[in-house]
């Protein structure tokens, strides 16, 4: 059997592997986009000098020699599911028993004017890393980002490394505030100014200008306000990369329509990762899912389908991280930007308003829903845990260094954070449980 | 050799701009330097004082001011911003050009009298003089070059420590260790020799035992300690606890770190005067291999010198002849010398801070083994969050692929590991963490796990 996956991506590849660890069927991965599978996650970090290219990249090449996964670089055109085969963009053709759409996403355009010029780019692929190393090689006097979430960010970061000044357009009242609740937004959005960049919050975007060489010039804000620039970054959302798809009898919505066992309409098609959109949604999970580890859950569990097994998706706990700058953020159980029915929540912040802890529990019975933290790492393993246990708050908040994963020697905050909650709720004070700092340093957790 | 920008940034973005205060370090540095080029060519002989102040005042100024001038007006958090575009840090010219000026100097140093009976005249007569006042002060003894370089080694470390600690600032773990070791190398390897060599003419270096400090049970050194008295068993005792005991009990506890970037000074030096090239060890599977090759031969090398020493001896010295003692003497020349000193620092700036450690150093073999097999010590991975971006293995100076592990949800359990921590400290999703802890916990099993692809890698 020829199994042939598009897309080189996390999902792409965790199919691949997975499905050579389980059988020995030919496998072929197709991408455009680069000759191996690298890390997305890491595009900035190439950027701002902390990487090269090839070290994000996780496989050496033999590793795809050795494993017999065939790589194809070329861009998939259509599919002719009639006769089972891929269409390249140069006409050539090729056969396949089972299919694997993992062709991810690209940046949203919501029809700006001017969003064609020269300078104007989106932050997705590898191609538009080079494009901002072409649109930045001579040096610029402003960049201006549009769309206040986690790429948005990121770029931001990137021109800043090389000290560019940065303008960074943002249509909410404060930083990713339609996700994070308002004082993690807060937090957030106090550290970005910090760190010098012109936020412009309630602001969007009306017009991009440009000059007679098509370069962008400058563009005017929704206020009217006009400001000069060199680069443009477009970072409102990603939505599925799945236009090649548009004459074929795969079915898509805003991605390519799939149920629990990751198949499509089409008989031997399956979709995963980015590009894919559930049938119907998991309780707390979105139709669309685009982060990394749903992109390998997903790739995984496409896999067993295509080899016969019968394998649901079933993600478990909502949990996600990122970093803002120089701030980490960890999220377990659901968090949302404001409490839902029934729902009520405790908050700590440090005194240098550099770490938070945001709780989120049931008013009823005062189970644990969810957790944000800034600052402070904590185990993934032991959340999961309290969650599959439905544990009450009280006593998430008294074991809290039990799921510490700060490096050895941090300051811990379990004891203030405990204070916070004793004044909160005297009625109902509750000790922090923990193994002394030197018996953890020794014998651990 | 590949090249630095074989990535995308072919321009290099942004020639650096120092800061006022990054220039006048780096001039007060330079005033140091020229200071000291001067005393070498003689310069000094008058006045060594004057100049050797000048030298260190200048090294010490100059680097604490070009340190806060880098990092003082900056959030804390990772300052990795253009290492693989600044010409010093990732092969370019500036690097190429100190690998062959410290190369050079070791072969210089190594081979002192080489050189003098070649030239027919002593190239470091120089440097002699302008320590010898500091010489006579710590040790009562005139210098030498030895003491020349352990100075300058104890300099490095401290100056770049300090660098290493203020870049640091948000990172406790980093900062504790690295004072541990800018403590051992000034207080055990510079400052405790010294004052022993004045009092009693002799200097003990009790931070290196058996095998790293290669011949400290050969049957010659032994026999010079039991002349010297109570003193000299207490050296034998020491050096025989610390490498049969006390190294296979704290590295059960606390993996090998407690002694590769805690107190060892090669490891001190690659952890402060090395920090800017940690990122250069090779990571490709094929290195491994050779490491796994090359570091354990040179364990076995040394137990079989030792045991045919200590056996011909028995049979005093009927058993091999001179054979025992000459194999002692190439291994003393190919790995002590050039492997260890010219090879270890001078390649610094093309192959990574760690070159020794990882692929030479027996007192790394051995504890790696014990490490690997027997210790509570291991990386702990936080569950699924890795996303694979490959900071952590970018930063690993010993060149492990941490990200391999991090990926599949797999704690890191690896012989080289010398626990330095930057891995954790460069991850941007709080994956990885140094702990010691039971070993039944070492691997944990979870969500990836299931599916590791082990097989494959
Ligand atoms: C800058 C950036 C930072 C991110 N940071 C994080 C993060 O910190 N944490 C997190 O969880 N997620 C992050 N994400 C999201 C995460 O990277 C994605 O969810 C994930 O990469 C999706 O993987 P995928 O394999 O589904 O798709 P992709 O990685 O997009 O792979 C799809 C591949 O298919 C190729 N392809 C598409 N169409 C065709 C065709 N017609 N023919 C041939 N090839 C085709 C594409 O070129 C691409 O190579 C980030 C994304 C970006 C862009
Ligand atoms: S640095 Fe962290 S997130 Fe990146 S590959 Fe390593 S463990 Fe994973």
């Amino acid at each position: 059997m020829h199994i042939v996956i598009i897309g080189n991506g996390i999902t792409g590849i965790t199919a691949a592997r997975t499905i050579r660890k389980h059988s020995d069927h030919e496998i072929t991965v197709v991408s455009g986009e680069t000759d191996y599978f690298f890390s997305r996650t890491a595009l900035m970090y190439i950027y701002m000098g902390h990487m090269q290219f090839k070290d994000t990249q996780p496989y050496e090449p033999w590793f795809w020699t050795k494993n017999r996964i065939n790589l194809k670089r070329a861009w998939v055109k259509t599919i002719d599911t009639q006769n089972k085969q891929l269409l390249f963009s140069n006409d050539d053709r090729m056969p396949y028993d089972k299919l694997l759409i993992a062709s991810g996403a690209k940046p949203n355009k919501f029809g700006w004017p001017g969003q064609d010029l020269i300078g104007v780019q989106g932050l997705y692929s590898y191609q538009d890393l080079e494009e901002l190393e072409k649109n930045t090689a001579n040096g610029i006097n402003r960049a201006v980002i549009v769309g206040g979430g986690l790429i948005g960010m990121e770029m931001a970061e990137m021109l800043h490394s090389r000290h560019y000044p940065v303008t960074f357009l943002v249509r909410e009242s404060s930083y990713w505030n339609n996700i994070l609740p308002e004082q993690e937004s807060q937090l957030i959005t106090r550290h970005i100014r910090e760190h010098g960049f012109d936020l412009r919050l309630n602001e969007t975007l009306k017009e991009i200008k440009g000059d007679a060489n098509g370069k962008v010039t400058s563009i005017i804000t929704g206020s009217g306000e006009e400001i000069a620039c060199q680069v443009v970054g477009l970072t409102a959302g990603v939505s599925p990369n799945i236009a090649f798809l548009k004459d074929t009898e795969i079915k898509t919505d805003k991605g390519v329509v799939i149920n629990q066992h990751m198949h499509t309409n089409v008989e031997d098609i399956y979709a995963a990762g980015d590009c894919a959109q559930f049938q119907h949604a998991l309780p707390d999970r979105r139709v669309i899912e685009q982060v990394w580890y749903t992109g390998k859950l997903q790739g995984e569990a496409a896999a067993f389908n295509m080899l016969g097994h019968d394998k649901m998706y079933e993600p478990g706990f909502w949990f996600n991280s990122a970093k803002f700058l120089d701030i980490e953020y960890q999220t377990y159980g659901t968090v949302l930007n404001t409490l839902r029915e029934g729902e009520t929540e405790f908050y700590w912040e440090s005194d240098d308003h550099q770490k938070c802890v945001h709780v989120v529990y049931r008013e009823s019975d005062h189970l644990f829903i969810g957790i944000n933290v800034f600052g402070i790492r904590m185990r993934h393993e032991i959340f999961n845990r309290w969650l599959l246990e439905k544990q009450k708050v009280e006593h998430i908040i008294s074991h809290l260094s039990a799921a510490n994963f700060d490096p050895e020697f941090f300051k811990p905050f379990e004891q203030e954070i405990i204070n916070a909650w004793n004044n909160q709720y005297p009625a109902n004070t509750i000790q922090l449980k923990a193994k002394s700092a030197f018996t953890k340093l020794i014998f651990g957790n | 050799m590949s090249q630095a920008n074989n990535s995308l940034s072919l321009s290099n973005p942004h020639p650096a701009n120092f800061n006022a205060k990054q220039k006048t370090g780096l001039a007060i540095t330079g005033l140091g330097l020229l200071a000291f080029f001067m005393a070498w060519a003689g310069a000094a002989n008058q006045q060594p004082l004057i100049f050797l102040i000048i030298t260190l005042v200048c090294f010490f100024g100059g680097g604490i001011l070009f340190t806060i001038g880098s990092y003082g007006h900056l959030p804390k958090g990772i300052k990795n911003n253009r290492t693989m575009f600044t010409s010093i840090s990732s092969r370019g010219a500036l690097a190429w050009i100190s690998g062959v000026v410290i190369t050079g100097f070791y072969i210089l140093l190594y081979w002192r009298d080489f050189w003098k009976e070649l030239f027919g005249a002593d190239l470091f007569i120089g440097l002699v003089n302008l320590f010898n006042p500091l010489s006579l002060l710590l040790r009562n003894t005139k210098a030498d070059q030895w003491f020349v370089y352990g100075t300058l080694y104890t300099v490095a470390v401290l100056v770049m420590g300090f660098k290493f600690i203020y870049k640091y600032r948000h990172n406790r773990y980093q900062q504790i260790r690295t004072t541990s070791v800018m403590f051992f190398q000034l207080g055990f390897a510079w400052l405790l020799p010294g004052i022993m060599k004045a009092l009693y003419n002799y200097e003990p270096y009790l931070t290196y035992f058996w095998p790293l400090d290669y011949d400290a049970i050969f049957p010659t050194t032994l026999s010079y300690f039991q002349t010297q008295g109570a003193f000299g068993m207490f050296f034998i005792f020491w050096g025989l606890v610390m490498t049969f005991v006390a190294t296979p009990l704290l590295t059960y506890f606390f993996g090998k770190r407690w002694y590769c970037s805690w107190v060892c000074g090669c490891g001190g030096l690659a952890e402060t005067a090395g920090d800017p090239f940690r990122h250069l060890s090779d990571k490709s599977m094929k290195a491994w291999k050779i490491e796994r090759w090359l570091i354990h031969s040179v364990l076995a090398a040394i137990i079989i010198i030792t045991v045919l020493l200590l056996v011909d001896n028995g049979f005093k010295n009927n058993l091999l002849g001179g054979a025992a003692k000459d194999i002692a003497k190439g291994y003393s020349f190919v790995i002590g010398m050039v492997f260890s000193g010219v090879v270890g620092v001078g390649f610094y700036p093309i192959m990574g801070s760690r070159v020794w450690c990882r692929f030479g150093c027996p007192m790394a073999a051995y504890m790696g083994l014990i490490q690997r097999f027997k210790s509570r010590f291991r990386i702990t991975t936080n569950g699924a969050q890795c996303i694979s971006c490959g900071n952590c293995s970018t930063y690993c100076e010993m060149g492990i692929d941490v990200r391999a592990y991090a990926q599949k949800g797999q704690n890191i359990v690896r012989a080289s590991c010398v626990g330095c921590g930057v891995c954790s400290a460069v991850c941007p999703r709080g994956v990885l963490k140094l702990e010691n802890g039971p070993d039944n916990t070492k691997r944990t099993e979870f969500l990836f796990t299931s599916e590791d692809l082990k097989i494959l890698s």
